[in-house]
């Protein structure tokens, strides 16, 4: 076990003893992790800091964009506007877990070159649904948790579940092409 | 027998070549500026004026300096001793850089605080006590030129009042002249409010000053590494060598990322006084009331028509608020952009601009948000006075429009304002978007849905602009010309990288650079590697905005892979044993003219030039070319747009949305086609939502995604694009023009059109942007215009 986040500062050891922090205990694209956070600590800054994975990007920090969007316990969250100690316990999933699941649920193995992406990833690169790709993880985050309960979206229903994701470059309508390009891949895997 | 390599295979001109750079987007493995981490890095957050005007009595810094893991507070004070409070525009006018006197916008940079984290430095940021002292505020260019308005830049001598600058182009008397000679004269007055170009991604900066090399690196997130360069040498005086500018990938920029703001100087000065890095990531908030907006301009038109439809001749007055300071990069000689290249696409004998542009307490900019320089301005509104005028003369939309476009056998064609087009199929254009909308068809079920009482209407919006700045005999910033480089190396195995002065944010550079080596030189696109953004290694250029990525730094491109070609055809001559006379080229092989099948590739050349070169010649196979076009590239679009309005709530749903674009040949059509997709966007989002407004007190309202309204997934409707009408540009070396920003430009008025069309024969003849709901309702229930910006509604 290991505390993490090497530069979000100091505060256990900055000798005031007015910062608290708390441990917690939480898993991350299928590893289990454990950190010492303040409890003002944001997710978002938890993941891109403190793990690493710089993948979540920040948008607006107001819950409205949707570039921090991973899946904490299957559900999109924002994680611009979720605390890092709620997640103490649970499951936290983000772009960077995509291509590992990508295999496990059908995918193709893991290689260079694009070999084990999401069918979610391949279709954004399929349809162009992607230019300046700084919303694109949050994007296939919440795309994600629509084909998870949904295989067979309509276009509206795509629409629907990526309206809480602003994108400025493409106007959306490669996006839901992407999506429903995964979902149609998924699909055939599951029937194949 | 040829032996030349199917283009499209190998990733060249016209393939719909699947984007290098998804590979690392869509693993989440991009690198942002704020994705990367320094050894021993701070942070910095910058404390904000909470008023839009207000002299400072005092800071007091002295609670924030106790906070524990707080390394440096600056102050203007402190920026001052170091000659550093004021810096200079990309305009000729200074700016703030933490405000000394006065703050003069709602969100101007006040102090900053550098800490071990930025929750510290916020906190920190807090802690700082800002004594002011209110003074009246103005908002508006009427404000600013109003009898005993308060001198906002009263820090500049020669400023005894508001007005930046009073500029005029074209012929006025000619005009009058028209005018005289008119049957009819077509008035309307407008206002394109301020909007926010609003990147997802803020802009931020992280400055490296090495003590031991005494170099200062700084990622950053600008469209213009090289011109951000010169500028840290002139601003802080740092000689240019020692400066290394890395723009990393950048998270949409849309013109927002081209200026110079205070947040990267000061991250600057604190990591040369602090000797460690030190990041600047901006906060949503931050982004929307301080960096540079867009629009905000009031235009008032009249346009001389004679009975049988022709336009005579157009006169254009224009106020633009350009805020607390002139900050926005503009070229040098045309003090409000490119305004003039409004009407460009019909033939029309006089015109006459006339042009104001006014300081306020609002925060600075007009930049070129998906814009050449205000062409978006000049486009909307040459798009609803042509709508205007061709109502008011009781002629089809359509008709009025074929009528007095210039025609294909006019070109090249002289506007009245001085810009050579220089080839076009305007027609053609209108025509195909015509008949995809079903036209005739829509105007009569139009008819038919009006005596039920529903109102359908139509919009149409053509238009050419001018994409690709320079030449350089007319265009510069701070007179730099604006030409742009690239620079090419191919390796002795044949596989090549290439780097240009410019910078992409999402265009694809990484991959349709590649496909123009690939169609010059024959390498498969997969074996050349693009890089942009590092003035350590890119060649000079201006950047990437205003559309001029393709036209310039593309055409520099081809030229330098023309360079590398010639130099390859002397090593084939040389290997095949022939004069150079007798070779001839074909994709990816030399051969010999009278023996076709005795060839060799461009790859044996490669190798050639590094192990087997003839005497006397230079090893390698290097080059640079620095592109000067003879003239901007002209791309032209007809974008048709139908809606339904619902009479009862004034809300719109667009119905069909038809864009039609001409940008010459294209390099990559699929991301053509998501440009002109994304442009269609954020024309809707203009016309339906998007703008950000200011109370009497300055405060600025739209200073979140709360509040500043960007079209979701949900709302934004489906586009049908057409790509059949191809006019090559004559000058550019492989036919390209520019693209990026067409549809947002052209289109806004398309969607307006649209609307106004639905309403016509209700008594009104505008309704302002944005066309929210409730200024639509009003407009029919009490049958009049609105105008201006939706006005602020408080409480009491």
């Amino acid at each position: 076990m290991t505390a993490l986040y090497a530069d979000l500062g100091d505060e256990a050891a900055n000798g005031t003893g007015e910062v608290p922090v708390r441990r917690i205990r939480f898993t991350v694209n299928g590893e289990r992790k454990a950190a010492e956070v303040e409890p003002r600590l944001l997710l978002s800054h938890l993941i891109r800091h403190g793990l690493g994975l710089t993948g979540t990007h920040m948008g607006c920090d107001t819950t409205n964009c949707g570039a921090c969007t991973v899946l904490v316990d299957g559900r999109p969250v924002k994680s611009c506007t979720m605390l890092a100690v709620q997640v103490d316990g649970r499951e936290v999933s983000t772009v960077e877990g995509l291509a590992m699941r990508g295999a496990s649920e059908g995918g193709t193995a893991r290689g260079v070159g694009g070999g084990g992406l999401h069918p979610l990833q391949e279709g954004f690169k399929e349809e162009h649904g992607l230019q300046c790709g700084f919303c694109t993880p949050g994007m296939m985050m919440a795309a994600k948790a629509l084909l998870d309960e949904n295989p067979d979206p309509t276009e509206e229903d795509v629409r629907w579940a990526l309206s809480g994701n602003l994108c400025r470059c493409t106007g959306y309508q490669n996006i839901v092409k992407s999506v429903l390009w995964a979902a149609a891949k998924l699909r055939s895997q599951a029937a194949g | 027998m040829t032996q030349a390599l199917d283009e499209i295979k190998i990733g060249g001109l016209g393939a719909s070549r699947k984007r290098v750079e998804d590979n690392r987007f869509i693993r989440g493995n991009g690198n942002y500026t704020d994705d990367i981490t320094l050894p021993g890095m701070l942070h910095m957050e910058i404390l904000r004026s909470p008023l839009a005007h207000a002299r400072i009595k005092s800071i007091d810094a002295s609670k924030a300096w106790e906070i524990p893991g707080v390394h440096l507070v600056l102050t203007g004070e402190m920026m001052a001793t170091r000659n550093l409070a004021w810096m200079p525009t990309l305009s000729y006018d200074t700016q703030a850089v933490l405000a000394t006197d006065k703050v003069r916008f709602q969100g101007q940079e006040v102090a900053c605080v550098i800490a071990d984290d930025p929750y510290i430095a916020k906190d920190a940021c807090e802690a700082i006590d800002v004594d002011y002292e209110p003074l009246p505020v103005i908002v508006n260019p009427a404000q600013a030129v109003a009898e005993g308005a308060p001198v906002i830049r009263d820090d500049k001598e020669n400023q005894p009042d508001n007005v930046i600058y009073n500029w005029e182009v074209g012929d006025a008397a000619g005009t009058d002249r028209a005018f005289e000679q008119a049957d009819v004269i077509s008035r309307l007055q407008l206002h394109y409010p301020r909007s926010h170009p609003s990147p997802i991604e803020c802009c931020g900066s992280i400055a490296d000053f090495n003590r031991a090399t005494s170099k200062l690196t700084v990622y950053m997130t600008t469209q213009a590494p090289h011109i951000i360069r010169a500028a840290v040498a002139l601003v802080a005086e740092l000689p240019e060598h020692m400066i290394r500018i890395i723009s990393p990938d950048i998270g949409g920029g849309f013109g927002n990322k081209v200026p110079v703001y205070p947040g990267y100087v000061c991250s600057i000065l604190a990591s040369i006084l602090l000797e460690r890095p030190v990041k600047w990531i901006e906060d949503k908030t931050g982004n929307l009331i301080s960096t540079g907006f867009a629009r905000d301009i009031y235009l008032d038109g009249e346009m001389a028509l004679r009975q049988d439809g022709k336009i005579l001749g157009v006169r254009m007055r224009c106020d633009a608020d350009h805020g607390a300071f002139f900050s926005d990069a503009q070229p040098s000689k045309f003090k409000i952009g490119l305004l003039h290249s409004a009407f460009a696409a019909y033939d029309i004998p006089a015109a006459h601009l006339r042009a104001r542009g006014t300081y306020s307490n609002k925060a600075p900019g007009g930049v070129a948000y998906r814009c050449s320089f205000r062409v978006t301005e000049a486009m909307f509104f040459q798009e609803r006075m042509v709508q205007a005028a061709a109502d008011d003369l009781g002629m089809d939309q359509a008709a009025f429009r074929r009528m007095n476009f210039v025609r294909d056998e006019d070109f090249p064609h002289r506007t009245p304002f001085g810009f050579l087009l220089d080839s076009g199929q305007y027609r053609k254009c209108l025509d195909v978007g015509l008949k995809a909308v079903g036209y005739e068809d829509f105007r009569k079920r139009q008819e038919e849905a009006r005596a039920r009482g529903r109102l359908l209407g139509i919009g149409i919006s053509t238009m050419t602009e001018p994409l690709g700045a320079g030449n350089s005999r007319e265009y510069d910033i701070l007179g730099i010309k604006m030409f742009d480089s690239a620079d090419l190396k191919v390796h002795m195995t044949g596989k090549a990288i290439v780097r240009t002065g410019a910078r992409g944010q999402g265009q694809g550079h990484e991959t349709t650079w590649a496909q123009i080596v690939s169609h010059e030189l024959g390498i498969p696109a997969e074996d050349i590697v693009v890089e942009e953004g590092d003035t350590d290694t890119a060649p000079f250029g201006m950047g990437t905005y205003a559309s001029r990525s393709t036209p310039v730094a593309g055409a520099a491109v081809a030229m330098v892979a023309r360079k590398i070609r010639a130099k390859a055809r002397k090593l084939a001559a040389h290997l095949l044993e022939v004069s150079e006379e007798d070779v001839e080229w074909e994709l990816g092989r030399f051969y010999v003219r009278s023996a076709p099948d005795r060839g060799v590739t461009i790859q044996e050349c490669a190798m050639a030039a590094y192990s087997n070169m003839p005497d006397g010649m230079e090893p390698g196979l290097e080059n640079t070319a620095y592109y000067d076009p003879p003239n901007l590239t002209w791309p032209f679009a007809c974008y048709i747009v139908t809606v339904e309005v619902d009479p009862a709530t004034g809300v719109w749903d667009v119905l069909t949305t038809v864009a039609v674009d001409d940008c010459g040949v294209r390099i990559n059509p699929m991301i053509v086609e998501g440009q002109i997709m994304g442009g269609l966007a954020e024309a809707y989002a203009m016309a339906n939502m998007q703008f950000i407004t200011f109370d009497a007190e300055g405060n600025c309202v739209g200073s979140n995604y709360m509040d500043y309204l960007l079209p979701t997934a949900w709302e934004t409707p489906g586009f049908e694009l057409h790509s059949e009408v191809v006019t090559p540009c004559p000058h550019h070396p492989i036919g390209a023009k520019g693209i990026g920003e067409c549809a947002a430009v052209g289109g806004p008025a398309a969607f307006v059109n649209a609307v106004m069309d639905a309403l016509s024969g209700t008594g009104v003849r505008n309704i302002d942007m944005p066309l929210l709901p409730d200024r639509v309702w009003e407009a029919i229930t009490y049958h009049r215009d609105i105008s201006g910006a939706p006005p602020v509604r408080t409480d009491d």
